[in-house]
């Protein structure tokens, strides 16, 4: 009877067979998911951003319409758990007209729970939502950087390599079978002769005169000798028994980038100013994270003159005094030259000020970022945190976007609800 | 408990740690397919698939088929499933089994011993017995071919999503699962196909299916293209109404595709496959309910399970047989494994110790064979009929049930029968009415064709008790209207007069 059975484990099958359902659920409630995504850009604090999110959808715009019964009518309905009630009682109707149109409380089985859907996207899906429709400018496959370009993969063995990748079992696997097939024949007769020179030792007498037993001894002792001598050379194991394990270098078809972040930190930039263009940054990285392997990121600061700091400093520290903007833009050219090499990276750069800058400054910078940086790197996005009037700074780069607008974009943030539009304006898809 | 000493000396059983191993769930397989065979039930060979927690949520947001076409609602099924796990809400999540054969039973590896015991004396033994044996599931369904069927579904599917883009395909599928319940000929024996069989007619169906739809347009008599309305009435189409909504248009929709078509027979078998398991809940699960704890007991007298063993499935089974009174938060209406397994055990009881009552409610079982008892009303009951055959005065009077009417036309709600000699049959009758299909969902039918004029497509509603259709109403006729192609009206129609309308494209009200 149990041979009808069958027992299967299903376990190492694939997990996510619900996959496809799962991404076309997201892709039709996409519009809904979008708004919790940008909502909660703004309401995040930007440490805890690299992670998923709750969505809710109004259950009147996910339910399955079918054909169901409504309220009104006449219905009879039987229930469990009777305590008290006898036949014909009557009992009030709730206030208020709608009433439950069931009776006794029951949830009815065709009403619609007014609850929203509520589930959770993963943060990957987070960051596909939060990043959809956008495009990195430039986005050009730069040579590849050795280090990082290459890896290694598993393919098979091989006969010849470095000790350290001798696999051991598969090499003595091959050499116990190289030396049962070299050997196999002699050890035969090897136990053969020892078993017949047994057999002499044991009944010295012969019925043949013509061999004596003890010339039979000696010739058979010395055949066994050779033998064994000559299975010695049979080596335990030989060189064609190694084994290594085989590892293929492969180029990496990612790219690794750097990304600049640059700020004014001068008396005027305020803590708010700051918080604005940290997430300002901080979208930006998120964003390159999604398209490069590594990324590489260089915290420049300045107030009259720069500095490369780390991330703490960069957004924490307090400055006073004035502006000079191409100091920042001098030291990004520095360690471009230093550190990377255009034809190695992509380059990115972002730029966050509350427009000050001394005048007579304004158009050095125009002609560093004209002249040099653009021409080295993907693209410059220029945020300027302020509600007031723009400054030189502002129309000396106005030029710039003129000239090269595939590279350079600029715009005006004044609350933090704009980081997000902003960020997307900036790096929207261009129509082809 | 002067016995107990006794019993264990004879106790040998196949393990004592409630860990579980290949091994063993088939030494306890084999030990409860003899319990089985002893009581005489019929079943499928089994397949027993162990698998991993998010496995049964996938198994489970696909309406519980192992195949199935993409669709998005089984992605917003399997988050409302995965919410429901994490907050510990799934009831029996530890069990699923496919009406195929061989039987499917999925074991989940996070249950202990005992509980897998469980699952495979309900699962593989109950509900297989059930699936083999209800006349319900022999002619609506076909064990063996569904497997295949359900291949050639999602590959059909699938093939249109590539063809025809899977936007497209999508908008069918929501129109058509919006009319699944109305998909089913709830009279007619339908005839089940195998896969094979229904490739083979797909493609001569392609052909022959469009000249079909072809004809009926272009034999429309064209005597009086102008004249509509009254004199419509003679010569409806079609001639009686239709209650298989879906069938209607696969076959006379005007518009359609020969590949919309076969997407919407395709819906149409999945409404058939699983037309039985709407109508026999509480017997499909008061069945396998009944067999897992008789089947246990029987391991147990037979000392093949421990103490500890027996206390973990008893603990368990009481959970799932667990019926909170109506006033209770958790109440939630009748529990069917509750209702079902109470009328099986109680059948036992009427054969096995009748008391005066069960001679004068069931003179023709009181006393009887149980076991062929039990079979017989396994085997030629739906529900509803179920409960009008068996339910007994003892069950309705250990479940108190009690009948409750509300009218809308009335100030109060009124006890119209409780457990008593004046309720029991009365209540009997109300509460198998409760699990007629027809009364649980609304009477629509297609009534009319007005193929002369404008095309449109007239369905009749006949409200029961002079309740109204619900609010989604409009939004469904929107997916009808998609799938017709041309203007939808819907009818509710009491005593001959029309009590309320519908349309879509929605028409003007006539007062504005």
């Amino acid at each position: 009877m149990g041979m009808r059975t069958h027992i299967v484990d299903r376990r190492l099958n694939g997990k996510n067979k619900s996959a496809v359902n799962r991404e076309r659920f997201l892709r039709r409630y996409r519009k809904h998911i979008k708004r919790a995504v940008s909502d909660a850009v703004q309401r995040r604090s930007i440490t805890d951003i690299e992670r998923g999110e709750d969505v809710s959808i109004p259950s009147r715009d996910i339910d399955e319409p079918v054909f169901h019964h409504g309220r009104g009518g006449h219905r009879e309905m039987v229930h469990p758990g009777n305590k008290e009630f006898v036949t014909g009682d009557e009992l009030d109707k709730p206030q208020g007209g709608e009433g439950e149109g069931q009776g006794s409380g029951q949830a009815s089985p065709d009403g619609e729970g007014m609850d929203d859907f509520a589930f959770q996207i993963t943060q990957e899906e987070f960051l596909d939502f939060l990043f959809d429709d956008l495009e990195l400018p430039n986005l050009a496959r730069k040579k590849l950087k050795d280090t990082e370009t290459f890896h290694y993969e598993r393919s098979g063995f091989t006969t010849q390599g470095i000790p350290a990748k001798l696999d051991v079992l598969r090499s003595l696997r091959g050499a116990h079978a190289r030396r049962l097939s070299l050997s196999g024949k002699r050890r035969r007769r090897l136990r053969d002769m020892e078993a017949q020179l047994a057999e002499l030792k044991a009944h010295p007498e012969s019925d043949d005169p013509a061999f004596s037993p003890s010339e039979q001894i000696a010739e058979l002792e010395e055949k066994i000798a050779e033998l064994k001598q000559n299975l010695k050379r049979v080596p335990f194991l030989d060189e064609i028994d190694l084994r290594y394990r085989q590892h293929v270098k492969r180029p990496r078809p990612a790219t690794s980038a750097v990304m600049f972040c640059l700020m004014d930190v001068s008396g005027s930039m305020t803590q708010g100013h700051k918080d604005i263009a940290k997430r300002f940054f901080i979208l930006l990285y998120l964003f390159l994270k999604k398209n490069y392997k590594k990324i590489d990121v260089v915290f420049i600061r300045h107030h009259t003159s720069a500095k490369e700091v780390d991330e703490e400093e960069f957004f924490y520290s307090r400055e006073t005094g004035g502006t000079i903007v191409s100091s920042a833009l001098k030291l990004m050219k520095q360690i471009i030259d230093e550190r990377y090499p255009p034809s190695e990276w992509n380059i990115y750069a972002a730029q966050a000020s509350d427009g000050d800058n001394w005048n007579d400054d304004s158009p050095i910078c125009g002609k560093i970022l004209g002249e040099y940086l653009l021409p080295m790197i993907q693209y410059y996005a220029y945020v300027e945190i302020t509600p007031q009037d723009h400054q030189m700074l502002w129309y000396e780069y106005e030029k710039l976007m003129e000239q090269d607008p595939d590279s350079f974009a600029m715009e005006q943030i004044t609350d933090a609800a704009d980081i997000y539009p902003v960020f997307r304006q900036l790096f929207e898809r261009k129509a082809a | 408990m002067s016995n107990t000493a006794d019993t264990r000396t004879h106790r040998r059983p196949i393990s004592e740690a409630s860990e579980w191993s290949f091994d063993l769930v088939e030494q306890y397989n084999e030990a409860i397919d003899e319990c089985a065979a002893e009581f005489g039930l019929d079943t499928y060979p089994n397949q027993i698939e162990v698998i991993s927690a998010e496995q049964m949520m996938d198994a489970y947001s696909s309406v519980g088929m192992p195949v199935g076409y993409h669709h998005w609602s089984f992605g917003k099924q399997f988050l409302e499933t995965w919410r429901g796990y994490k907050r510990g809400q799934m009831g029996l999540a530890y069990e699923l089994v496919i009406n195929s054969n061989p039987c499917i039973a999925y074991l989940m590896e996070e249950n202990t011993l005992p509980m897998q015991a469980l699952v495979i004396a309900h699962a593989c033994y109950g509900h297989n017995s059930f699936f083999k044996g209800n006349y319900l599931f022999r002619t609506w369904t076909d064990a063996s071919a569904i497997i295949d069927y359900l291949v050639f579904a999602r590959s059909y599917v699938s093939e249109c999503e590539e063809r025809y883009g899977v936007e497209e395909v999508e908008k069918l599928l929501d129109s058509c699962h919006a009319l699944m319940n109305f998909g089913v000929d709830r009279y007619k024996r339908p005839s089940p196909v195998s896969a094979i069989e229904e490739r083979r007619r797909q493609e001569e169906r392609e052909e022959y299916r469009q000249r079909q739809v072809n004809d009926l347009w272009r034999t429309i008599p064209d005597m009086n293209p102008d004249e509509d309305g009254e004199d419509s009435e003679h010569q409806r189409f079609p001639a009686d109404p239709q209650e298989n909504l879906l069938y209607f248009i696969e076959k006379n929709a005007p518009l359609l595709d020969t590949w919309q078509r076969e997407i919407i027979r395709i819906v149409r078998k999945m409404a058939q496959y699983f037309y039985p398991q709407r109508q026999t809940q509480v017997m499909n699960e008061g069945w396998a309910s009944f067999w897992h704890y008789t089947l246990l007991h029987r391991l147990y007298d037979k000392g093949l399970v421990t103490d500890g063993f027996m206390l973990e499935c008893l603990d368990s089974h009481s959970g799932v047989i667990y019926q909170p009174p109506f006033d209770s938060p958790y109440y939630s209406g009748l529990n069917p494994y509750t209702l079902g397994f109470s009328i099986y055990c109680d059948l036992r009881r009427i054969c096995e110790a009748p008391t005066e009552e069960d001679h004068h409610w069931f003179p023709d079982i009181a006393g009887g064979d149980w076991l062929k008892t039990v079979h017989f009303a396994m085997r030629n009951f739906k529900d509803e009929s179920f409960i009008q055959q068996f339910l007994s005065p003892k069950v309705m009077r250990d479940l108190k049930l009690f009948a409750i009417s509300d009218d809308d036309q009335e100030d109060v709600y009124r006890i119209t029968a409780i457990h008593d000699e004046a309720g029991y049959r009365n209540l009997r009758e109300k509460l198998a009415r409760q699990y007629n299909l027809s009364y649980r969902e609304p009477n629509i039918q297609v009534w009319n064709v007005n193929l002369r004029g404008d095309r449109s497509l007239t369905l009749r509603h006949t409200p029961q008790d002079r309740i109204p259709l619900g609010e989604s109403t409009q939004e469904v006729l929107r997916h009808v209207h998609r799938l017709w192609g041309f203007d939808v009206h819907l009818e509710s129609v009491e005593d001959g007069t029309v009590v309320g309308e519908y349309h879509c494209p929605p028409q003007p009200m006539e007062d504005e």
